[in-house]
């Protein structure tokens, strides 16, 4: 099994396929007339350069991390969750009834009802493909896709006929009560003498997302139910035999995995909006798909991960406002990261492979 | 609902299922052959992109199908290249496939006609235009048969046709033929494909590639006939649609005919109707919009008949040593 050792297998590999996305988007930026090397020092400047961009970078971060840890979960008991988005969506329906019809005190409380809520929504519109899949053995790739699809109509359908208030035009429910905001950093960080911009969204979800890190990590790899999520994972004929039972395995990873993915509304929804949108996933459920891959399924690099993502679409959001480099580049290189770190995995695989192996031929 | 009606909104099932039909026909060479692919979207989305810009830039729609063929094409050879040659996942790179093309449309879209990651309006030589079958004028007066013959079955564009033929063409080519019986066997069991001394990987390549002509179509459809030129994301997830038509058909041909056309019908109505009133209660729109789905989750979940896929789907073949 070891062909090569760990750190190239956990460092190496990810940093070259995360090169070769780097050096195909700077290909790209370069046929459409711009200068790579600007637009990253402007990516730079605009993302990392002022807490108003690291407000913004950790805010989007936020999100990928949630989404980012529900896929990897996933691909702990291998299988892969392409579906959180809809979860998403449903835990920001979560989030919205929680905040719309519950008279909060206090946001502590509330966001403590919220995270449940939300949770337990995102792991509800999981359940079903879940229970689909270990009960009858219906691909679990092709059911959450569908349940995306099934979840942007229920979203479109409670939004327009049923939580819209009236004389309202937009697809949204009406705004959050106050007792539900959030505090962002800057209010969080104000009493111990830091300055942080007033304007960025970021807020205390971060925090519930640093935990939700944690907490995966020790459920994957201190727990006895994380255990049995990798055995399966590693081989369901083998955790069989173990005694471990695939159908239980297989509907507790999938609950898990919604569940996180829900979070991420407490981010968006009543973090940042303060009410409920249409759009309000804007993607970043797939997101998770690149940011789990590039993590390798590890909380520790999904956190990275997701910071890097967060990076990219803030300098992106700056890139398009003052280049000609639209703000869809960054799904470009979204696309190409999922395509080296995930589908062309082995092309870097073998060739390095080889040369560990030679090199180790060399010394013995 | 009178005749006539009915025979609008059939002639708009047509319309609307034809990128469907030819998306799931792609869907079905692919998998047929063990290859999944989820990335029937992204195909479609870079062809009908790259058909409308041709075509807005040359005045020829023969040419916008060709470069819309090739571009779907080129991400075929990178679906392959991930999931055959080198043996990744078909999941994840159908997924890339998808991202690559939604982002990459609207940004050379934006570098090339500066108009907000859209092309020119086609016009004239630059669109499919219906072809009137013969006889449809002097048999519009015939009772049922003539309003049939002359709104539904004449006045659709080639490529209409063209997918129709598609259905049998894909039959006979699956099922009647030497390159048939080795597809279908290189996605049940690769390994008797290549004991028999056939190469499992040309047998792939193939299937991808077909799959990626048969989308490019479909792409080039949406952007010269169904409408004038590219808009973005102008896909709206037929991909899935079609996707989910394919596993409605049990990956067969005319049952993907019938399944698309179904489809189509859902959103021929949706978009014609809007909510639907039953007098005691109304159907929103957004159920009609969600049903394709559903109805794939019932027939995936096994309650009625079950859809069984190939074999070798999603398992890249290696070679024992």
């Amino acid at each position: 099994m070891d062909k090569m050792p760990k750190w190239a297998d956990v460092i190496l590999i990810p940093l070259i396929s995360l090169l070769l996305a780097a050096i195909l988007s700077a290909l790209v930026i370069l046929a459409i007339g711009e200068d790579p090397w600007a637009a990253l020092k402007m990516m730079v400047q605009g993302a990392l350069g002022s807490t108003y961009g690291w407000g913004y970078t950790l805010y989007y971060a936020t999100n990928f991390i949630f989404t980012g840890l529900a896929v990897a979960v996933a691909f702990h008991a291998r299988m892969f969750n392409i579906g959180g988005e809809g979860q998403a969506m449903l835990g920001g329906l979560g989030v919205a009834l929680v905040c719309l019809f519950i008279p909060w005190p206090h946001w502590t409380l509330a966001v403590i009802a919220a995270t449940i809520s939300a949770g337990v929504f995102g792991a509800l519109w999981a359940a079903v493909p879940a229970y689909l899949q270990a009960k009858r053995g219906s691909h679990i790739v092709i059911t959450t896709i569908m349940f995306n699809f099934i979840a942007s109509a229920v979203l479109n359908y409670m939004l327009v006929n049923v939580l819209r208030p009236q004389g309202a035009m937009d697809p949204a429910t009406a705004k959050f009560p106050a007792a539900t905001h959030l505090p962002t950093l800057h209010e969080l960080l104000l009493p111990l003498g830091i300055k942080f911009s007033k304007a960025a969204p970021a807020n205390v979800s971060l925090l519930i997302a640093l935990a939700a890190c944690v907490l995966v990590w020790l459920l994957i790899w201190r727990t006895r139910l994380g255990y049995e999520i990798r055995a399966f994972g590693f081989s369901e004929s083998g955790a069989k035999y173990a005694g471990i039972s695939p159908v239980k395995i297989t509907i507790v990873a999938m609950l898990i995995s919604g569940a996180l993915a829900g979070l991420m509304a407490i981010n968006t929804t009543m973090g940042e909006a303060e009410r409920l949108v249409l759009n309000a996933t804007e993607g970043a459920g797939f997101i998770g798909i690149a940011v789990a891959l590039m993590g390798r399924s590890h909380p520790f690099g999904v956190l990275l991960a997701a910071i890097l993502f967060g990076f990219l679409y803030q300098g992106g959001a700056e890139l398009a406002l003052w280049t000609n480099i639209p703000r869809e580049m960054i799904v470009v290189i979204q696309a190409l990261v999922i395509l080296f770190t995930g589908a062309l995995d082995n092309m870097v695989r073998i060739p390095l492979e080889k040369l560990f192996l030679s090199l180790r031929r060399k010394e013995g | 609902m009178d005749y006539m009606t009915l025979l609008l909104i059939l002639d708009s099932t047509v319309r609307l299922g034809t990128p469907l039909l030819l998306a799931c026909l792609a869907g079905l060479f692919s998998e047929r052959a063990g290859i999944f692919d989820i990335g029937l979207e992204g195909k479609m989305l870079a062809a009908a992109f790259f058909s409308g810009a041709v075509a807005a830039v040359s005045g020829s729609v023969w040419l916008g199908l060709l470069a819309g063929i090739g571009a779907s094409l080129v991400l075929s050879a990178l679906h392959g290249l991930a999931s055959i040659t080198f043996r990744g996942n078909q999941l994840i790179s159908g997924v890339a496939v998808n991202f690559l093309a939604a982002g990459m449309t609207v940004v050379i879209a934006q570098d090339w006609f500066h108009q907000g990651g859209r092309t020119p309006s086609l016009m004239g030589g630059g669109r499919f235009t219906p072809i009137t079958l013969p006889f449809a004028e002097t048999l519009q007066d015939v009772p049922v048969i003539g309003p049939l013959y002359y709104h539904l079955i004449s006045g659709h564009t080639a490529l209409v046709y063209l997918a129709f033929a598609c259905v049998p063409a894909t039959w006979w080519l699956l099922y009647r033929t030497r390159f048939g019986l080795r597809l279908r066997a290189v996605g049940e069991n690769p390994a008797a494909v290549d004991t028999a001394g056939v190469s499992v990987v040309g047998l792939r390549y193939a299937a991808v590639a077909i799959c990626g002509i048969l989308c490019g179509i479909a792409g080039a459809y949406l952007a010269t006939a169904l409408q004038a030129g590219f808009v973005k994301d102008m896909t709206a997830g037929r991909g899935y649609i079609a996707l989910a038509a394919l596993i409605f058909a049990k990956w067969r041909p005319w049952y993907a005919l019938s399944a698309t056309m179904l489809f189509g019908l859902l959103q021929a109505v949706a978009l014609r109707y809007q909510n639907i009133d039953l007098g005691s209660f109304t159907i929103p729109v957004q159920v009609m919009d969600a049903l394709p789905y559903i109805l794939t989750v019932v027939i995936l979940a096994g309650f009625v008949g079950k859809a069984i896929p190939p074999r070798a789907g999603g398992e890249p073949y290696i070679k024992e040593r």
